[in-house]
């Protein structure tokens, strides 16, 4: 297991002599942390899920059935739509297009926002200007407002969706980004750094984005919280994918409609939702706690 | 050098065996001033904040100049500016004959070699996300000297003992260790790229006594088994006396004097050198309580607008009219001591 390999790190195995420091693995550390383990849980359920959807659906996600608006039974799990299609199918086949949306969005955001802001905040002077400037014009509005007007231009669909979240993240991690930036940069070790002739590109990536990295990691988890319902909310809106893919926000919306005859329609994408939320939300904190090696470390 | 100086650099005047030397670093004339800005979106300068206001002096190759003085003073601009940290707004910094801001690519690269620096605080001086041994690898590996990995190592492994410390210690990251082992990390970055000249700014004030002498010692070991040149900034004026050969003393942005260092301490000649020294707690009761002392009232003028004529002037005891309108320029009152007074330069004038 590698927890354990990790665990304790010997100068010995080092093969030099003297003290030993136990300094618990990231892995290790993690394995402690109840919360941590309730979310990779949950979310390796959930991918798992995403990934295998063909081999775990019982049915066809956009199969229609005569049996329309059908209670949670042994025969539908957790019930039927409007169209008689099966909802626990809908469901799982959902959570592919909610974590890709989730993870894409925020995956690319992150790039793009750690740059700018990395950037902004290095150089200062004109560069900062230009993009932080550009950075509070898209923060005057609500990242979902921004998503909407987006999709409005760019028309509805999948990768439409996946554009217009992306854009309307970048500023929340160029701004996270150039904050941590212009306090690390302060700290002697960056002027140590340019005193040994350290090269700009390396002083960003060795020195400050590690630095840096704790808040970004769960901003970028809330984030990609914050990305599922933006693509829930759009579909809701019917802003988002084609109406016939499952996405959870889709079988939510649809499910307005039916709420006082089908609580099912409703709870089980609203309980998807949160539960990915929940533990995505987990995670972030679990990463933020122990990838900080000041706290893992018991001499 | 052809640019005209208040000062002639002190190596050129006619002293002994250490005076021949070529100076390593000269210091002519440096200025620099920090923009004050003021606006929204369009921001203008309102005023300059003077750190560092026309200092001249130079260190000679093996030697250890200290510069003291309190804080605020521009010490710490000082030695940013010969590091190549801040940019300076006038004058110019030579180091072995060339122009360190005059520098290409290459150039600098081999200046960043050559000039190495121990800063302050050993907390905020080493990445806490690096283990010590790339803390003191890192200056090999980007300057190629050590490519490969393993010959690295025994490389730091090497640099760490040179400063006291076991070599495992490579495995370590920053806060796993003392305040004193941190600086010793520190000690040992600066060491790897073998280079001829050290800054240590305030390189002691965060460390407690004892480490403090530890060192204390260490520097003065290398300086000795590696014929290093520092420029020792600090305040602890017991410090430098020990570790200095020469001292050189700023307030607001100027230099009042610069003296070798028993000169100066046993014969200060500038006012604010002699209260600064009489501010030094001597460890003696008896005498401590009875001695005269020289106490100068009132805080720093700012260095936005510091005072017309000598900088000094609003808190010193034996100011006269003419130091409101005249600046003094740093006079040779002895072969090696020079002092920025012109009130001093007429007594001394006298005892020469």
């Amino acid at each position: 297991m590698t927890a354990q390999e990790g665990a304790t790190i010997t100068q010995a195995a080092q093969g030099l002599e003297t003290v030993s420091i136990t300094r618990p693995g990231f892995l290790a550390s993690v394995a402690r942390d109840k919360k941590a383990i309730v979310g990779i849980v949950i979310l390796t359920i959930l991918v798992l899920a995403a990934i295998l959807a063909p081999l775990l659906a019982p049915y066809d996600p956009n199969n229609m059935d005569f049996e329309m608006i059908e209670s949670p039974s042994a025969k539908h799990l957790l019930g039927t739509d409007d169209l008689g299609r099966d909802l626990l199918s809908r469901l799982i086949y959902g959570a592919q297009v909610s974590l890709f949306v989730g993870v894409s969005t925020v995956g690319i955001s992150l790039v793009i926002g750690l740059f700018l802001g990395i950037a902004a905040g290095y150089y200062g002077g004109f560069i900062d200007t230009v993009i932080m400037r550009y950075i509070d014009l898209q923060w005057a509005f609500p990242n979902f407002i921004i998503a909407v007007y987006l999709v409005a231009v760019f028309g509805t669909g999948l990768s439409n969706v996946i554009i217009a979240i992306t854009l309307a993240f970048i500023d929340d991690f160029a701004r996270i980004a150039r904050g941590m930036v212009l306090t690390i940069k302060e700290e002697q070790y960056i002027d140590a750094a340019r005193t040994v002739g350290v090269s700009d590109f390396r002083i960003m990536w060795r020195h400050i984005l590690p630095n840096a990295a704790a808040p970004i990691i769960v901003q970028a988890t809330v984030s990609i919280s914050y990305a599922i319902l933006a693509e829930a909310g759009l579909s809701f809106l019917g802003l988002g994918v084609e109406a016939s893919t499952p996405t959870w926000g889709l079988i939510l919306a649809e499910s307005r409609s039916f709420i006082s005859r089908a609580w099912w329609l409703g709870l089980f994408p609203g309980l998807a939702i949160m539960l990915t939320v929940l533990s995505i939300n987990f995670l972030g904190d679990a990463l933020r706690d122990h990838l900080d090696v000041r706290e893992t470390t018991e001499i | 050098m052809t640019m005209p100086s208040p000062l002639p650099s002190v190596s050129q005047s006619p002293i002994g065996a250490l005076a021949a030397s070529k100076p390593l670093v000269e210091v002519d004339n440096l200025k620099v001033h920090f923009p004050v800005r003021k606006g929204v979106l369009f921001q203008r300068t309102v005023a300059h904040v003077k750190a560092v206001d026309g200092v001249s002096f130079s260190i000679r190759r093996g030697e250890t100049l200290g510069l003291v003085g309190e804080s605020g003073c521009g010490k710490t601009t000082i030695g940013r500016t010969i590091l190549k940290l801040t940019e300076p707004s006038g004058g110019a910094i030579h180091f072995d004959g060339a122009d360190i801001w005059d520098l290409g690519a290459v150039d600098t690269a081999a200046f960043r070699r050559r000039v190495q620096a121990v800063f302050q605080d050993p907390y905020s001086s080493l990445n806490p996300r690096m283990m010590v041994g790339d803390i003191v690898g890192e200056p090999l590996l980007v300057h190629g000297v050590n490519p490969i990995a393993a010959d690295r190592a025994a490389a730091v492994r090497e640099l760490l003992e040179v400063v006291g410390l076991s070599g495992a210690m490579a495995g370590r990251y920053p806060h796993e260790m003392s305040g004193g082992q941190r600086q010793r990390v520190g000690i040992a970055r600066a060491l790897a790229l073998k280079p001829e000249f050290i800054v240590c700014d305030e390189a002691v004030s965060a460390l407690d006594v004892s480490i403090q002498a530890q060192i204390i010692k260490l520097l003065e070991d290398l300086r000795d088994e590696y014929g290093l040149t520092y420029l020792f900034i600090g305040h602890d004026l017991s410090v430098v006396r020990h570790l200095c050969h020469r001292v050189a003393v700023m307030y607001l942005g100027k230099l009042v004097e610069i003296s070798d260092s028993d000169t100066l301490f046993e014969n200060p000649q500038h006012p604010y050198t002699k209260a600064l020294l009489s501010a030094v707690p001597i460890p003696d009761p008896d005498v401590e309580r009875t001695r005269p002392q020289q106490v100068i009232t009132g805080e720093v003028p700012s260095p936005i607008d510091p005072p017309k004529g000598c900088v000094f002037h609003t808190r010193c005891p034996i100011a006269v009219d003419g130091c409101r309108q005249e600046t003094p320029r740093l006079q040779q009152i002895e072969d090696e001591h020079w002092v920025a007074c012109s009130e001093i330069h007429h007594e001394a004038q006298g005892t020469i």
